[in-house]
């Protein structure tokens, strides 16, 4: 296949040491294989990911992710947006929307941007690197390029919220989609069938002000997986990423569980078994280890 | 009671249903709701609202809006959507939290100690000001949000986290100092204010 390229918005917690550091590294990694092409939407600004509305009204949180799409523009003309980012996606997508729908919108987003010399079509597809790849390349495709396939691994694919709902996947429900156990199965691994909370929800960033609620919901996720007897997790969002991995040890001294279940993404499945070493799989960025993998990718 | 929200009351007199519709984000659906209850047996921290969405739209149409506005509730959603793609009504429900979240905020009487009032405050002070968010310094004020001595504990009891973070360098103590910008932070910051501006001159209260 020949080279694709994207206009890419790879969002604040893709950042060197910050925390979803480790996702931007595999992620380069499997764009590298499948000769992805991501050129960054220059000096591009944080969405408010769906949590900024005590000091943001509805205007200026929509004036955020318009000067994104009116440099993307600029920069990158006649490229789909892609973020890796499930809140990223979700923010920029949604004001794609709520700009077509509503023409004073529309005007007063742009009347805004013009305070900075920009404005904003905001006609470009935005999709989620997980769309490219599926609708992109899909699993046939993706499965080519398996050199290790994760053989005899058990994966619980925790989709979580916000790239799947309100958008989701095209093709997919939104109570059980599908295509987490797909790219599961596509790199050899074995999904859990049925997982019980693949679509729930961790919390987000109320992990961070509501940590007892949110812990108790994070419980039942590990809970879940563990009972469908999975050796570790894969998901496709940064938030559910680190909620989910790093508060085992709390959620294991409040409710006198064992929890020590590794948490990936899917980015850091696909560079093992595409043969990329653990560094550029991202694997050192694990705050648990995922053992099965650091053993496949130093073999 | 703030001016801004005696003016208010003032303006929409027995009329909270039109106040919502006219400016909270997408009140206008608020009229649309027929009571099913999916949306409160959807939410994920549901059974910690004391009125879950169903119910406050009910109470806005009965022009209960003191315990609207005041509500904790609005402030636990975690933006997971269930509401949304369930409602057989397509009322953009999580939409509608939102946005009576940030009026009440707007109009000064927002329930102060609720977190989540805190820390989104504190996530929007955090991107505006260089146009993306410094992760540390969001930490640390979300730990120091109550005062130092709370802050103190409750930085030891993340202590463990922190490390892990800093261990798998997905946390710099650089972002201290200096740290991730927007290079046109300026250019932001005057779209920010225009849009504040825009929107301030539709709904007749300055933003708090």
């Amino acid at each position: 296949m020949s080279k694709k390229s994207y206009s890419f918005y790879p969002g604040c917690s893709s950042q060197k040491a910050a925390s979803a550091s480790n996702y931007m590294v595999s992620v380069n990694s499997m764009c590298e294989t499948l000769d992805i092409e991501l050129n960054e939407i220059p000096d591009w600004n944080c969405c408010s990911a769906s949590i900024g509305y005590a000091g943001g009204g509805e205007l200026p949180r929509l004036a955020l992710s318009a000067r994104n799409m009116a440099i993307s523009e600029q920069a990158n003309p006649g490229q789909d947006i892609v973020a890796t980012c499930a809140a990223c996606w979700l923010a920029t997508k949604e004001t794609q929307e709520r700009l077509h729908q509503d023409d004073r919108l529309m005007a007063e987003t742009n009347e805004a941007l013009a305070a900075a010399g920009l404005k904003v079509k905001a006609d470009q597809k935005v999709r989620h690197m997980v769309e490219v790849l599926i609708e992109d390349f899909g699993y046939d495709e993706l499965g080519k390029h398996v050199k290790k396939p994760l053989d005899g691994i058990k994966i619980a694919g925790y989709v979580g919220c916000q790239t799947n709902r309100p958008f989701g996947i095209d093709g997919e429900s939104y109570e059980n989609p599908k295509y987490l156990d797909k790219l599961v199965e596509t790199m050899g691994a074995e999904p859990v069938e049925n997982y019980d909370k693949k679509v729930s929800c961790c919390g987000g960033a109320l992990a961070f002000s509501e940590p007892e609620k949110s812990q108790a919901l994070i419980k039942d996720i590990i809970e879940s997986a563990y009972d469908g007897g999975a050796d570790m997790i894969v998901t496709p969002c940064p938030v559910c990423q680190m909620n989910v991995e790093v508060y085992q040890n709390h959620i294991n001294q409040k409710y006198k569980t064992n929890f020590k279940m590794p948490v990936v993404y899917y980015s850091t499945l696909m560079s093992v078994a595409y043969g990329r070493s653990g560094k550029e799989a991202g694997l050192d960025g694990q705050v648990i280890k995922a053992k099965q993998l650091e053993a496949i990718a130093s073999k | 009671m703030s001016d801004a929200n005696q003016q208010m009351v003032e303006q929409y007199r027995n009329d909270f249903l039109r106040e919502v519709e006219e400016n909270v984000e997408e009140g206008e659906w608020v009229k649309m709701c027929m009571q099913c209850g999916v949306c409160s047996g959807s939410c994920p921290l549901g059974p910690h609202w004391d009125h879950p969405p169903q119910e406050l739209f009910m109470m806005i149409r009965a022009g209960k809006r003191d315990e609207v506005l005041q509500s904790t509730s609005m402030w636990m959603c975690t933006s997971c959507y269930n509401c949304i793609v369930r409602c057989p009504r397509e009322l953009p429900i999580t939409h509608i939290m939102h946005g009576l979240a940030h009026y009440a905020k707007r109009l000064g009487i927002a329930p102060k100690n609720q977190p989540t009032h805190k820390f989104s405050q504190l996530f929007w002070n955090n991107l505006s000001k260089t146009g993306r968010v410094n992760e540390l310094k969001l930490g640390l004020a979300l730990y120091f949000m109550n005062g130092l001595g709370e802050g103190v504990k409750t930085a030891l009891k993340m202590k463990d986290v922190g490390l892990g973070m800093l261990l798998t360098k997905r946390l710099s103590p650089m972002e201290l100092i200096g740290g991730h910008k927007c290079k046109d932070a300026k250019g932001l910051q005057a779209i920010l204010k225009k849009a504040e501006e825009l929107e301030a001159a539709r709904i007749p209260v300055a933003g708090k």
